[in-house]
């Protein structure tokens, strides 16, 4: 028998009993469109988190102090305070560290901020020009901090939109002074907002002068005297492997440092961040769709269930068959052409539905977020593979007991 | 058609086209044998008419089963145009089924939901014969059903539906014609028109017809009756003036 005629052969015997195909089809729509939609509902989440993380700037390489030993006591990472302001601008030698475009080393303090009878606690972040590019930190209204700030050390300030509005409201900051632990600042600008449900609120931050905040908010000072500072941000040039560039910044420091053994600093990327978040929002979308699978299992089965019974009931049919002359291989392809047909049928249904659940959901507000689905290619194809090979798996049984039938008893059958 | 006519006449007189040498046919129900042949030796020879004849249980059916093929004998030998097919594995037996024999059944086992012109192309589908829906529409032809080609089953007389399933049973161009109890369902009028179409089939192509009946009227028409009883063959005579059956000639051109 040719596979067309099996094809058609199949497609008519399901067509006979459309009802109890729908309802089994059924069974495997629900389950491809569970798992499609979940999916697709992961895949949204983890492209969100992504997007957040590059958000903050793409390409970048961040250098931070290592940690403290004291009395054998090692503290955590970052309490170090051995990177120093020259450290960072030393790191933009086109000779030893070609691939890094832009510096931006940065120096937090916590700091009480007060306008008026208002007053908050909030992160102070001293910061240099090339902060607002490598961070991509532009500006709302008003200026950034400019060298000239950092040079003198004026006591000027950059608000997150956070802060902003909750001391201004609609009212515009520009131009007014706060006062960020006992010392008056201006207002110079006011940040752009990154959105609600970033990481450690991106928008409830001060930024000032670098200088200004080591000189004048009371930061921690190093053994080697010159400015602290606690992050170096650094830009990586387009085309350039991070992880070279991150050599070439280690070997620098080094020789900087003066170190023979072991690191006072660490350099890590953000594509190392990206990574490492991927992987765990792909353990939670693996784990979605293995939930979801369980439906799939419980559509295979119904599949067999009807399978089973139409075997049963067509037992004539297949007695008449086998006495045309049919093989036991053209009976197997016959039935298990009809399993398949419906799974895959089902899967295609499944795919649409799926499809066009997460197309609706995609953009929903929740909460405070909306709600991002990502509906691929990959897992279309993933949902057909599966399901014809749940037809394939379930139908096979059914199809070797109606192959195996003996045209005699079979043409007996009742 | 001409050619398998040509060495269809000359088998008739040298090798039978198929035989059976001592066939044995024994069930297994529990622990009790039961033998339904009980050592068969029979020759039919290309062209033939026969009936088999016996009461229920006389083991017709399993003849007919093991010269049909559907089923392998005990111990024996059967040759079927030379070829032992005793031994033969189930796609053999299926290949065989599907090219050299022809099945007419007392229940017509037809598929319902299939026309009439599907039905006749089933065999074909499993030959893999080319020009199914020509040769289909051809096998409708010659058993004047070519106007019922859209029916179903359902839709269509006894007789017409055993019409159907002979035009089946042809449209593989099958060597032998199975038939079991082919009028069993049929009234007299009906009855006759079957045999009718048998008999022109045997005397314009030289098919060679196995008929399985318990019809005293019905082997009348043949021109070998064989009769069993308890899995042996107990008569094997000559029909010495067959009956020839007529058509309702006039009525078949114009009925719906």
């Amino acid at each position: 028998m040719t596979p067309w005629i099996t094809l058609r052969t199949a497609l008519s015997s399901l067509g006979a009993s459309k009802l109890r195909s729908g309802l089994t089809l059924l069974g495997l729509v629900i389950g491809v469109t569970a798992v499609i939609t979940l999916m697709a509902l992961g895949k949204g989440a983890q492209e969100t988190i992504t997007s957040r993380i590059e958000s903050l700037g793409t390409n970048l390489l961040f250098v931070r102090p290592g940690a403290v030993t004291e009395a054998g006591v090692r503290q955590s990472q970052g309490s170090a305070a051995t990177l120093t302001l020259e450290d960072a601008y030393s790191l933009l030698d086109p000779v030893w560290t070609p691939g890094v475009v832009s510096v931006a080393p940065e120096l937090q303090v916590g700091g009480q901020v007060v306008f008026g009878r208002e007053n908050t606690s909030t992160r102070i972040v001293g910061v240099t020009p090339e902060y607002e590019t490598v961070r991509n930190y532009p500006v709302a209204s008003g200026q950034f901090i400019s060298q000239a700030h950092v040079d003198k050390a004026s006591q000027v300030a950059v608000l997150g939109s956070q802060v902003a509005e909750d001391f201004f409201g609609l009212r515009d900051p520009v131009g007014q002074t706060v006062r960020v632990n006992g010392r008056s600042f201006t207002v110079i600008g006011v940040l752009e907002s990154k959105g609600a449900g970033g990481f450690g609120g991106l928008d409830d931050q001060v930024l000032a002068p670098i200088t200004t905040v080591y000189y004048r908010l009371g930061a921690q000072r190093t053994a080697q005297g010159g400015i602290t500072v606690q992050t170096i941000n650094l830009q990586v040039e387009d085309g350039r492997d991070p992880q070279i560039v991150s050599d070439d910044v280690s070997l620098v420091l080094r020789l900087r440092h003066r170190l023979t053994e072991e690191d006072d600093f660490t350099v890590s990327s953000q594509q190392e961040t990206i990574e490492a978040l991927e992987e765990a929002t792909n353990t939670f979308v693996v784990f979605l769709a293995a939930i979801a699978s369980i439906s799939l299992l419980v559509g295979g089965i119904g599949i067999m269930n009807i399978m089973l019974v139409s075997v049963t009931e067509r037992t004539r049919e297949i007695g008449i068959r086998k006495a045309m002359g049919a093989k036991r291989r053209d009976i197997l392809l016959q039935f298990v052409s009809e399993a398949v047909l419906l799974s895959l049928t089902g899967g295609a249904v499944g795919m649409l539905l799926g499809w066009g659940l997460s197309t609706v959901a995609d953009g929903l507000p929740l909460g405070q977020q909306t709600l991002r689905t990502a509906f691929s290619g990959d897992t279309a194809i993933l949902a057909m593979t599966v399901s014809g090979a749940i037809g394939l798996f379930f139908g096979i049984y059914p199809a070797l007991l109606a192959a195996r039938l003996h045209p005699i008893e079979a043409l007996r059958h009742e | 058609m001409t050619a398998d006519m040509d060495s269809g006449r000359s088998e008739r007189s040298g090798t039978p086209i198929l035989e059976l040498r001592d066939v044995t046919k024994i069930y297994r129900i529990g622990n009790v044998e039961v033998a339904a042949l009980a050592g068969v030796t029979l020759s039919v020879h290309a062209g033939d008419i026969m009936a088999i004849m016996g009461p229920s249980g006389s083991g017709k059916s399993t003849l007919m089963n093991v010269i049909g093929c559907l089923d392998v004998p005990t111990s024996g030998t059967y040759l079927l145009g030379g070829e032992d097919v005793g031994s033969l594995s189930d796609n053999r037996l299926a290949e065989i089924r599907s090219k050299r024999i022809g099945f007419v059944f007392q229940t017509y086992n037809l598929l319902p939901r299939s026309t009439a012109l599907e039905n006749v192309e089933l065999p074909l589908l499993y030959s893999n014969a080319r020009d199914k829906r020509r040769r289909a529409m051809e096998a409708l032809e010659r058993v004047g059903l070519a106007h019922r080609a859209r029916h179903r089953p359902p839709e269509l007389s006894g007789g017409e539906q055993q019409r159907v399933g002979i035009a089946r049973a042809l449209a593989n161009a099958p060597t032998i014609l199975m038939a079991d109890e082919p009028t069993g369902n049929l009234d007299t009028r009906s009855s006759e028109d079957i045999m009718a179409v048998l008999q022109r089939l045997n005397r314009e192509e030289g098919l060679t017809l196995v008929i399985v009946t318990h019809e005293d009227d019905i082997s009348r028409h043949t021109r070998r009756v064989v009769s069993l009883r308890d899995g042996r063959i107990i008569r094997d005579e000559p029909v010495a003036l067959p009956r020839i059956a007529v058509a309702r000639a006039a009525e078949e051109a114009v009925s719906p």
